[in-house]
Parts: structure tokens; C-alpha cells; sequence
């Protein structure tokens, strides 16, 4: 079996998902080549090459990788999607955007976000926002999977310097001309990601206002944890979209999620349910996400969020 | 400029979902449906573009059962104009079969746009959108937030991981559409009773000559493991002293 995983990356590094993907693939078994497409973005490959289990790095290094447009990107996978049994990528916003137009190109069903390997075709995914797990088996003769990354360890780095697999160019695809890339407006913040944190301190519709997230923020300031939020915080304006967590936002699953002022609709905890320590605060005893919370405080927020603070002073 | 819009019909967001017990899947029977949340803001999206004068006409498709008769007359009290049912014998339709019927009936159609949702709650797929702007070669803009067209190009707004991005696309083109797009309105009861009278037409997979053999097999369907129930600490204290000694996370 060979394996293409496809990286998602800044130019200079891997985003987090990528070396979940490559555990994955090794769980599948076979030679992993990892494609890299962007612009500059060297760096990356040698970050590729250097991951425990990859055989082969492709740089495809061209102006119309840039941003990820998701046309090109598949124009270009498809140029060598013929040499694999598998294709992945994470399923983020990245993965999701372009995987699905290399899988219906190739005329396969796509899997979407399994967070399990149970064979070469025979995975597990989540559906109805994780309430459910399907094991499914696929017919088709190349697999085209995104990857959850909570349902996989990162793949370690093997320590040699320039890396152990081998770094090849591969020539771009013309560019299709269907998109331009206008730019990106990336929230900016010292804080780890969301999808990357050991620590989350996530707030709902509870935290009343956007400056009120202040003291969510020296909460996880204290702790080195990302800010996340739920979908009706975002809705009010709270905090910017790429701090939903949950069925349609990001799927998290770090060492401790502290939810604050979060009532814990099944949507929420489909973005988070399989944190390893869940701490809920919350001043209604009814809130749904006390059922998941294995420690819960039921107090006003504005109080236990800077006692909480202090005490960890 | 005409528009297409697909509606799926889904188990109600805010119902809990029942795993059978004999591990074929979920509980459907006597669950209450609704249409799938993004297509809601799919077909907002198309209303609100036809009263801003830049659409002349909305159709909405619906693949499935039946009953995605009444999904699509949702979608006509909303305010499409008329509605497609692809009637599927199947109730297993995966993506890129949906997808496929999807295109047969743009080329029938010849839209301009095609506005669909992001992901259905049900499958949480994600791919569907995506699927038939590739089969129709077309540009596409996945999780959009924002949409203004602009004679031969539309420019969209889209959710990315870390923040938003904005890209130029041609038309045609295929939309998928994220939350923050728009706030669907309620049906009115007037607008029911309009749309009882507005045309519904139904076709098969067959007359549109697509294949809709799933190409995925479900072995099997569970429930995901439980947590066990956790404990109320009585302040702040306590809590700290539970992450420290106990959970060991701090
Ligand atoms: C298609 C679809 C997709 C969705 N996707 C997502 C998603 O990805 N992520 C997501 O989060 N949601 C999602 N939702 C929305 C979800 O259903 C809920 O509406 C949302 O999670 C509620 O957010 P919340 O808990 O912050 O707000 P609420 O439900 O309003 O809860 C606020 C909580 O704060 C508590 N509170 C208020 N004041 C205080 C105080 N002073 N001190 C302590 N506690 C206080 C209240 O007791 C309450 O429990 C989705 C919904 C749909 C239909
Ligand atoms: N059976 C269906 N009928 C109509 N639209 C559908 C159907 N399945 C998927 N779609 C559309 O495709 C979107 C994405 O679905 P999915 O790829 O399954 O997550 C949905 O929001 C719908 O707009």
C-alpha cells in the first residue's frame, strides 16, 4: 500500500493536525509520502521530512498554492493521486475544503473525519455530531480520507538534523484560474491554537460581552491555555469564528477544557467531549454540561473565574 | 440570475439521536425532521439576494424519502419559487451520489449560483458542495460567510481555522454556506399557504441516469463511550485542590 498525506502548514512549519494524519497512515500501513504545496514553503518540507514514519517528501512550490485555494490544491493532488491507495489529509478547515473535490474528481466516496483505523478499508467515524460512531468499509479502489486528529497521536519527530526522508520537487499544476486568493484575516494572538493547547478556557453566551472575556484571558494567561468559545458566543460577537468549538467549529480534545458560562448543547460537546478533564462553571445546577464535567462549580462566573485566577497565583 | 439551493431533510437539531440497539444505525421512526440548519441559511441567503433584486429565481432540490416534500415546501413558505424531489428508493444516499444527482439537474437547470450547506448534522460529512462544484469544474467557496456578486464574479467571505479569508470566484460557481452568512427568517402561515400552490416536481435517479449505489457499507453503528459522572466541588478551592492532587492536570 502507498499513502499520500497531504500537509497543512505555514509555510516554515506543519500545522498541528498533519503529524496526527501521518499516524493514521502508519495505522493503515504502507509508504507515506507527504505532499507539501504552498509558496515558499521549504521550510515545511524539511519539517515533513523530519516526521517519524515518512519516506518521501513532495514540494510542490508554486504562487498558485498560496493560501490553500482549494481548486489548485486538487488540480494538484490529482496530477499523482494515481500512485496511492490512500489519500488523506486532517480534517480541518483546510483538509475539508479541497479533499472532497480530489474524491469525487476520482470518482470515490469520501470518508470524512474517521477517528479510528480498523483496517486498510475499514474505518470508524463520527456522525450526529458525535452521538454515534459508524464503522464503515469502503468499496472504492483509492481511499480519500480527512483525518480527526483528536482520535490520533501526533507522529514524533525523528531528532537527525535536514531530516530522514527524502525531499523531491514536484512540478505545479497550471493554475485553474477559478479563484482568487484576496487575502486572509488571521485573529492574532500570543495564545497556543485551539486545536494544538494542553489547555482550553472556553466561554459561552454566560461570559454577557466580549470585554468580559478579559478575565477568561488571564485565566488562561495563568495556565498558557488557548481561549475557545461556543457557537452563541461567537453569534453575539464575543470573539471571532475561529473560536468555535464544537460540531461545526473545531474538534479539541486537550489534557483540561475549563468551560465557563457554557450550558453544554450537544453541538458544544461534539467539539469537546473527549477532553480528558472537563471542568464546568456554570451558575444553573441544570446546565446539560455538568453530565460530562468530571469536576463542577455551580457559581456565578464573574466571581469563580478570578478567584480561580488568583488561587492559581 | 437563477438559483439553485439544496435542502436536505435531517432529524431535528435539537432532538437526541437513539443508536438502535441492533447497531444499524439511528432511530427515524416517529423522530421529528427538520431541514438540515445550513440549508436553512442556504435558502435565506437565496431570498434575500432575490429581494435585493440580484436574483430572479430560486429553486430548491431535496434527494431522499418522500416526506422531503415537506423540506422543500419549507424551502418554498421561505420563499423559493419552485421545488425538485429526486425520489431516492435508498435511504443510505452518500455524498458523492448526491452530489451527482445534484449536477444532473444544474445542467438541466443552468443556474448561475448554487447555494448549499456547509455540512448536514446527520452525516457531518462535509463534502457535498465541494463534490458537485468538481464535477462541474466550477469555483467554489466552502464556509461562507459573506457574499456579494458583482456581475461575472462574486466576492466571498470564508471561515478558515484562523479567521477568515476573502477570495474573488467566477461564476457559476457553488456555495456552501456557514452560520455566520445569515439568521434564516420563521414561515409565516401565509407564506405556507402560498407555497402549498407553488410547483413541486418529482424525478427518479434513473431518468436522471446517475447510479446512487452507496459506495460505502455501515458494518456497524454505536454509541460512543460515556464519561463517568463526574463531582460537585464546593468552591474555588476545592477545585484547585482536585486539579492538583487528583485530576493532575495542573
Ligand atoms: C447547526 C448547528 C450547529 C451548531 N454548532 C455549534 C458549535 O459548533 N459549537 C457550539 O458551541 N454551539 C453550536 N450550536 C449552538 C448550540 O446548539 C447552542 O445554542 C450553543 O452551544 C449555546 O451556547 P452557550 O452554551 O454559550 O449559550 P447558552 O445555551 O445560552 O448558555 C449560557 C450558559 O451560561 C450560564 N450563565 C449565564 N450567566 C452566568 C454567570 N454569570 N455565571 C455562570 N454561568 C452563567 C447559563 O446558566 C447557561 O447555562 C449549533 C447549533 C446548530 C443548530
Ligand atoms: N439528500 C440531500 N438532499 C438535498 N441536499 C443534500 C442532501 N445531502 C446533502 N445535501 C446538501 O449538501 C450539504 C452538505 O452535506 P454533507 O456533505 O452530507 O455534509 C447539505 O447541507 C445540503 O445542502
Amino acid at each position: 500500500m502507498s499513502i499520500l498525506v497531504i500537509a497543512e502548514h505555514d509555510g516554515k512549519q506543519l500545522k498541528p493536525g498533519t503529524t496526527n494524519t501521518v499516524t493514521a497512515a502508519a495505522k493503515i500501513g504502507g509508504d507515506i509520502t507527504v505532499l507539501v504545496a504552498g509558496q515558499q514553503c521549504a521550510g515545511a518540507a524539511q519539517a515533513a521530512a523530519k516526521i517519524a514514519g515518512v519516506k518521501k517528501v513532495l514540494l510542490a512550490d508554486a504562487p498558485q498554492y498560496a493560501g490553500g485555494v482549494a481548486e489548485n490544491i486538487a488540480a494538484l493532488v490529482l496530477t499523482i493521486a494515481g500512485q496511492y491507495t490512500h489519500i488523506l489529509a486532517p480534517a480541518t478547515g483546510f483538509g475539508k475544503n479541497f479533499m472532497p473535490r480530489v474524491a469525487a474528481t476520482l470518482d470515490v466516496q469520501q470518508i470524512s473525519e474517521i477517528s479510528a483505523v480498523v483496517s486498510a478499508d475499514t474505518f470508524v467515524r463520527p456522525i450526529y455530531a458525535g452521538n454515534a460512531l459508524a464503522t464503515v468499509q469502503s468499496a472504492d479502489k483509492v481511499k480519500v480520507i480527512t483525518v480527526r486528529a483528536t482520535g490520533f497521536d501526533a507522529a514524533a519527530e525523528v531528532g537527525n538534523e535536514g531530516g530522514s526522508a527524502a525531499v523531491e520537487n514536484l512540478a505545479a499544476a497550471p493554475d485553474t484560474g477559478l479563484a482568487k486568493f484576496n487575502g486572509q484575516e488571521l485573529s492574532k494572538s500570543d495564545r497556543p491554537e485551539l486545536t494544538a493547547a494542553r489547555i482550553i478556557v472556553s466561554g459561552g453566551r454566560g461570559m454577557g460581552s466580549g470585554e468580559n472575556f478579559k478575565i477568561l484571558e488571564a485565566l488562561a494567561d495563568k495556565l498558557g491555555a488557548a481561549v475557545g468559545a461556543s457557537r452563541a458566543a461567537v453569534d453575539s460577537g464575543f470573539v471571532p469564528n475561529d473560536y468555535q468549538v464544537g460540531q461545526t467549529g473545531k474538534i479539541v480534545a486537550p489534557d483540561l477544557y475549563i468551560a465557563v458560562g457554557i450550558s453544554g448543547a450537544i453541538q458544544h460537546l461534539a467539539g469537546m467531549k473527549d477532553s480528558k478533564v472537563i471542568i464546568a462553571i456554570n451558575k444553573d445546577p441544570e446546565a446539560p454540561i455538568f453530565a460530562v464535567a468530571d469536576y463542577w462549580l455551580e457559581e456565578d462566573l464573574f466571581k469563580a473565574v478570578p478567584e480561580l485566577t488568583q488561587e492559581l497565583g | 440570475m437563477k438559483v439553485l439551493v439544496t435542502v436536505k431533510r435531517v432529524i431535528d437539531p435539537y432532538v437526541k439521536v437513539r443508536v438502535k440497539s441492533d447497531g444499524s444505525g439511528v432511530e427515524t421512526a416517529n423522530v421529528k425532521m427538520a431541514m438540515n440548519p445550513f440549508c436553512e441559511i442556504a435558502i435565506e441567503q437565496a431570498v434575500r439576494m432575490k429581494e435585493a433584486g440580484v436574483v430572479t429565481e430560486i429553486v430548491a432540490v431535496s434527494i431522499g424519502a418522500p416526506q422531503c416534500q415537506e423540506t422543500l415546501r419549507t424551502a418554498m413558505a421561505m420563499g423559493a419559487d419552485r421545488g425538485i424531489l429526486v425520489e431516492t428508493g435508498t435511504t443510505d444516499m452518500q455524498p458523492l451520489a448526491v452530489a451527482k444527482l445534484v449536477k444532473a439537474i444544474i445542467d438541466k437547470e443552468q443556474p448561475r449560483l448554487v447555494i448549499m450547506g456547509k455540512q448536514a448534522i446527520d452525516d457531518d460529512a462535509n463534502q457535498t458542495g465541494q463534490m458537485v462544484s468538481a464535477l462541474l469544474g466550477w469555483p467554489q467557496s466552502a464556509f461562507t460567510s459573506a457574499i456579494t456578486v458583482n456581475g461575472d464574479t462574486a466576492d466571498v467571505t470564508r471561515e478558515i481555522d484562523g479567521g477568515l479569508e476573502k477570495l474573488t470566484i467566477k461564476l457559476p460557481a457553488v456555495i456552501t454556506t456557514d452560520l455566520r452568512l445569515n439568521e434564516p427568517r420563521y414561515v409565516t402561515l401565509p407564506n405556507i399557504m402560498k407555497a402549498k400552490k407553488k410547483p413541486l416536481e418529482t424525478l427518479k435517479p434513473e431518468t436522471l441516469g446517475v447510479d446512487v449505489t452507496p459506495r460505502l457499507k455501515t458494518l456497524k453503528v454505536e454509541e460512543p463511550p460515556k464519561r463517568s459522572a463526574g463531582v460537585k466541588v464546593a468552591d474555588v478551592k476545592e477545585l484547585v485542590a482536585k486539579l492538583r492532587n487528583e485530576a493532575r492536570v495542573i
